[in-house]
């Protein structure tokens, strides 16, 4: 019975290792200027954690293949060295792992989210709520109108609560519902949500972001290449959670200008 | 250990542990929520609080000559307990009369459920010292003075208690 | 005398004292391990509808559509069944199997017998205990009955969207209310059982039952009251703060400004995230508090089939004394894209890093306890085998999560799922198995089939592997969790990947009836089983199969050795028992 349970082990152990390693299901490949960082992130731990993994398993099962009772008087061995060379090997080389990982990781973590904005990002809000997404970009002045919760109404088409009679800077908000940007420019987005929790996740941004009511919440990115992607939401917000989704379109900085001009109010 | 090991006491230091452990949750929720939106209300408690307070304290004194000049002190105590919840009791209409109910305000929601919450505790406390109290009268077996003590070491705990909410409640609503 | 602990008590009398207001722990333990078996059955069946689902979105399944006309009118699930679905099996799941059975259960049954004592501290409360508990299973279960239907805002019920109520969608009404009523009930319940745990473990131990004689399962259950005293401390305000913004009207967890269904909310100020503080400060260690046991039982069993000291026995205690310890400083690593400040991801990264260091150095000491053993490959060690190779799968992928720069991909996908099931989930089933395979015979005075236990082993680690392992496949491709169906263009290629963990999942599920039959079986017409059937050292086999009422007969054993005397020369094979030198009983 050990000696299956050692086989079984080890052949799971290899099966499920090589899939990794085929990449037969792998990340969609990346259009963010941080994805790389985090990629690479990826690949390092897949393989520290690979290597930890195959090691644990198969020396367990070979042990579990050798050491089982065949009812022969052979006598109990300990460990070599006992407990003490084994901790403190084990206790070094994780110690070493985490702290690489923490430092390398720590700069791509901080690139995203500890990093202020490029000056020059193109500023877009967006608003989260059961079950869609709606962006706002400034318009010509470059100013966002004030939100009025009150206003919100989704049957008129006010998603944010703008109040255009009297508030100068809404009057020239474009509201999309999907996200339209030009490819190689920061993008500053601030996310808030107009009911309960939300989140924006693209995942050939490898970026992902919850929206919390009452917050807003800063995140900026810059795609690099062209590319019509979908926005998914990874928090759970209630029954249409399952179909809450947008679609991110990158163009050309002159397909974009022809976007925004199209969509005046 | 040199006394013999009595579980009544630990499970009261557990049971303390415990509640610290729920009040310190509260705060934290309460440092939190005051921090968090900006509708925060200050109001003035009801001064009935502190003559609860010095109730509460005095009661704390009269359990232990309970437990060594015997009954009477102990009923007098159940009094003493008794009536501080008859005094919260209307600290709680005082503050309704004023129109600050549980959901009125954070600051009065906050108000509530510590007041609440502690009171619930020294019921506990009240029960457990009744429940004493008629084994202490039984006719058959001896008193449980592993338990008294027990009884009334979650007593001076809920007076403790009770002073820390004081002071949050004084500086926070 | 000292009357409300401990006692001398007499035999139970009566049917209602003696099987349903028991105050025996042994008793008590049974009822907690036969609600979890209820409750596993339950959630396990949900599981299969989720996952009928995501395999064959479009099919019906066979009968729902009479059982739940409006949530799945024609037998097709809908997403809003779907999520309700998700949020019973993961509640079930979580507190009334992986809480209940590990801890509350084995706990019960097993720990007073370890140290050598009569019963638990405070019988009255152990009972309370149990009945609490089961209160707070039937309101949850009520939650499938109530008209706007159980809730759906998972097992995690984030604010605001577990808090506003009705609006916020079906589910969200009463049922809501019923699973945070639940919740608190619960946590009284599992608190009122730590405090007996911590008091026994502390009081009652008998006669040179030295802290370092106890076995590491009852270490593991004491530590593991520790952290749930803590835990649930904080559980049950956030639960009652929740009760009040739904039911009061009160704004602890819900801000201003909010439009939901088209109608302004009346709330004002409050804070999401402060849920997920207090849920999460809870949550994390909640997941050791299903698997800590685990660890407990393993390092208590494996050595016994080992016929080997368990390799360095105090460094496995201090571990779990650190990982205890450590499970309190890394709750923010589930929040690391909540929108807290993204500094603190970092501080919470290393902690979470850190724990996998004690977590790591129990796992070698097991795997070098193999080592140069003679094992006997009985169903129990084969359990507790299987339960270091699950560990060790959902522990390596708690590599990826715990940093924050990876976890902005992984968050809120498959990963995560086939993460948790790994390393809580099936790892602390497996502890339960070996628990349940190795006890069974003090329990019930009969043994289990071993043939079938085998059968059941090897099948079900297959199994596992097979449902879980694709699911960090899936999540590497970006494919979201807690989503009913993946038809239309998002994630449709995913498809054949999910058929695969679904056909794996109801074969699991299968597999698990040999279990049952076992179970069953085993209990009415098993072999009669010898007072210590496994050659085993604790006090539990030195008493009989099943013990007396007050466990020893009216005898206090005396403890003279480690639980760890495994390979020597022993009077009677190559062990020794703990309390070898005092007179064996027998009733
Ligand atoms: C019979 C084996 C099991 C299967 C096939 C299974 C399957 C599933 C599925 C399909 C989901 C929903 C994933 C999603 O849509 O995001 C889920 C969620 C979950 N399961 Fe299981 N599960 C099993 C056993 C367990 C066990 C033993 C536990 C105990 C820890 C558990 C705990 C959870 C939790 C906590 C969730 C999350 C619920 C939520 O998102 O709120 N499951 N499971
Ligand atoms: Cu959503
Ligand atoms: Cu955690």
């Amino acid at each position: 019975m050990g000696r299956l349970f050692a086989v079984v082990l080890a052949v799971i152990t290899i099966v499920s290792a090589a899939i990794f390693i085929a990449r037969i299901w792998w990340l969609p490949p990346d259009i963010s200027v941080l994805g790389v960082g985090i990629d690479h992130q990826m690949t390092e731990t897949m393989i520290a954690s690979g290597v930890l993994f195959v090691v644990c398993q198969l020396v367990l099962a070979m042990f579990v293949w050798q050491y089982g009772d065949a009812g022969d008087a052979r006598p109990i061995k300990t460990f070599p060295g006992g407990a003490t060379p084994m901790v403190v090997i084990a206790t070094i080389l994780v110690s070493a792992e985490i702290l690489v990982l923490t430092l390398v990781g720590t700069k791509v973590w901080g690139g995203i989210f500890l990093s202020p904005p490029d000056p020059s990002a193109l500023h877009i809000d967006v608003q989260a709520e059961q079950f869609a997404y709606y962006f706002r970009y400034p318009g010509p002045d470059g100013k966002f109108g004030a939100i009025h919760p009150e206003l919100i109404d989704d049957g008129n088409g006010n998603f944010f609560g703008l109040d255009p009679a009297n508030d100068t800077a809404a009057r020239d908000d474009i509201v999309s519902a999907s996200l339209v940007i030009p490819v190689n420019k920061p993008i500053l987005l601030t996310l808030h949500s107009k009911d309960v929790g939300h989140a924006f996740y693209v995942p050939e941004l490898r970026i992902q972001q919850d929206f919390v009511p009452g917050l807003v919440i800063p995140l900026h990115f810059t795609a690099t290449r062209l590319a019509k992607e979908e926005i998914v939401c990874t928090q759970l917000c209630g029954l249409g959670h399952y179909n809450m989704r947008a679609y991110l379109e990158v163009e050309s900085l002159g397909q974009f200008q022809q976007w925004l001009k199209d969509h005046a109010p | 250990m040199t006394a013999p090991a009595s579980p009544a006491r630990t499970g009261v230091w557990v049971g303390i542990a415990t509640i610290t452990m729920s009040f310190a949750a509260y705060t934290s929720a309460l440092l939190v929520r005051q921090g968090a939106g900006s509708d925060w209300q200050h109001f003035r408690l009801p001064s009935i609080l502190y003559f609860n307070t010095v109730l509460l304290l005095v009661s704390s004194g009269t359990i232990e000559l309970g437990r060594r000049r015997g009954y009477a002190w102990l009923i007098f105590t159940l009094g003493l307990g008794l009536l501080f919840i008859a005094g919260q009791v209307l600290a709680w209409r005082n503050l309704a009369a004023q129109g600050l109910f549980l959901a009125t305000n954070p600051s009065s929601s906050f108000f509530y459920v510590f007041t609440v919450l502690h009171a619930l505790h020294l019921l506990g406390g009240i029960v457990a010292l009744g429940y004493v109290l008629v084994r202490l009268r039984a006719p058959t077996g001896g008193p449980p003075l592993t338990a008294l003590g027990a009884v009334s070491l979650y007593w001076h705990f809920m007076d403790v208690l009770w002073l820390y909410l004081l002071v949050i409640l004084a500086l926070r609503l | 005398m000292e009357t409300t602990a401990t006692s001398h008590h007499a035999p139970p009398q009566g049917f209602l004292r003696k099987y349903v207001f028991s105050l025996d722990h042994k008793v008590i333990g049974k009822q907690y391990l036969d609600l979890a078996l209820v409750a596993v059955v339950i959630g396990m069946v949900l599981s299969w509808l989720m996952r009928f689902h995501l395999g064959f979105p479009t099919t019906a399944v066979p009968g729902l559509g009479k059982l739940a006309p409006t949530a799945a009118a024609g037998g097709v699930i809908t997403p809003e069944l779907y999520l309700a679905l998700m949020t019973m099996h993961g509640t079930i799941m979580v507190f009334f199997v992986l809480t209940t059975a590990p801890f509350a259960g084995f706990g019960n049954f097993v720990l007073p017998i370890q140290v050598g004592a009569e019963d638990m501290a405070f019988p009255r409360f152990n009972m309370m205990s149990f009945w609490v508990t089961f209160v707070a299973f039937l309101v949850l279960v009520a939650a499938f009955f109530v008209p706007e239907g159980p809730p759906i805002s998972g097992w995690t019920a984030y604010a605001p969207l577990s808090a506003i109520g009705k609006d916020a969608g079906p589910g969200l009404g009463t049922g809501q209310t019923l699973w945070a009523v639940s919740i608190a009930l619960f946590c009284v319940g599992q608190l009122l059982g730590a405090l007996n745990f911590i008091a026994t473990t502390l009081d009652l131990r008998t006669k040179g039952m030295t802290l370092m004689r106890m076995p590491l399962s009852t270490w593991a259950w004491f530590i593991t009251s520790v952290i749930g005293l803590i835990a649930f401390s904080v559980l049950l305000p956030a639960c009652i703060l929740l009760i009040l913004d739904r039911v009061a009207g009160t704004s602890f967890f819900i801000p201003g400004g909010l439009v939901v269904s088209d109608r302004l909310q009346p709330h004002s100020g409050g804070s999401p995230l402060l849920w997920q503080h207090l849920f999460w400060f809870f949550g994390h260690p909640e997941v050791y508090i299903a698997i800590l046991p685990g660890f407990g039982i393993v390092s208590h069993i494996l050595p016994v089939f080992a016929r080997k000291p368990l390799l360095g026995p105090k460094v496995v205690l201090i571990c779990l004394i650190a990982i205890a310890f450590l499970s309190y400083t890394v709750w923010g690593h589930h929040m690391f894209l909540s929108g807290m400040n993204p500094l603190s991801a970092t501080l919470f990264s290393v902690p979470t890093l850190v724990i996998t260091i004690p977590a790591t150095i129990v796992v070698l000491l097991w795997i070098g306890t193999v080592y140069g053993a003679r094992m006997r490959f009985t169903t129990p060690a084969l359990f507790c085998l299987g339960f270091i190779s699950v560990f060790v799968s959902g522990g390596i992928s708690g590599f990826f999560l715990a940093q924050p720069s990876i976890d902005t991909y992984l968050h809120g996908t498959y990963f995560v799922v086939g993460h948790f099931h790994f390393v809580m989930g099936v790892a602390a089933m497996f502890g339960i198995f070996a628990g349940v395979y190795f006890w069974f015979p003090k329990m019930y005075g009969r043994m289990m089939n071993d043939k079938l236990g085998k059968l059941h082993f090897t099948l079900t680690l297959i199994g596992v592997y097979c449902v879980f392992m694709p699911m960090h496949y899936l999540g590497l491709a970006g494919n979201v969790r807690r989503y009913s169906t993946f038809t239309d263009d998002y994630m449709k290629g995913s498809l054949p990947l999910h058929r695969f963990i679904t056909i794996a999942a109801l074969f699991t599920g299968a597999v698990q009836l040999i279990f049952f039959y076992n179970l069953i079986h085993s209990r009415l017409r098993g072999a009669k089983a010898p007072d210590n059937p496994w050659q085993a050292t604790s006090l539990e086999w030195s008493t009989s199969s099943p013990p007396p009422f007050d466990n020893f007969g009216g005898h206090h054993p005396v403890v003279t050795h480690g639980p760890n005397e495994y390979g020597v020369k022993g009077p009677t094979g190559d062990y020794i028992m703990q309390a070898s030198s005092d007179q064996p009983v027998t009733s």
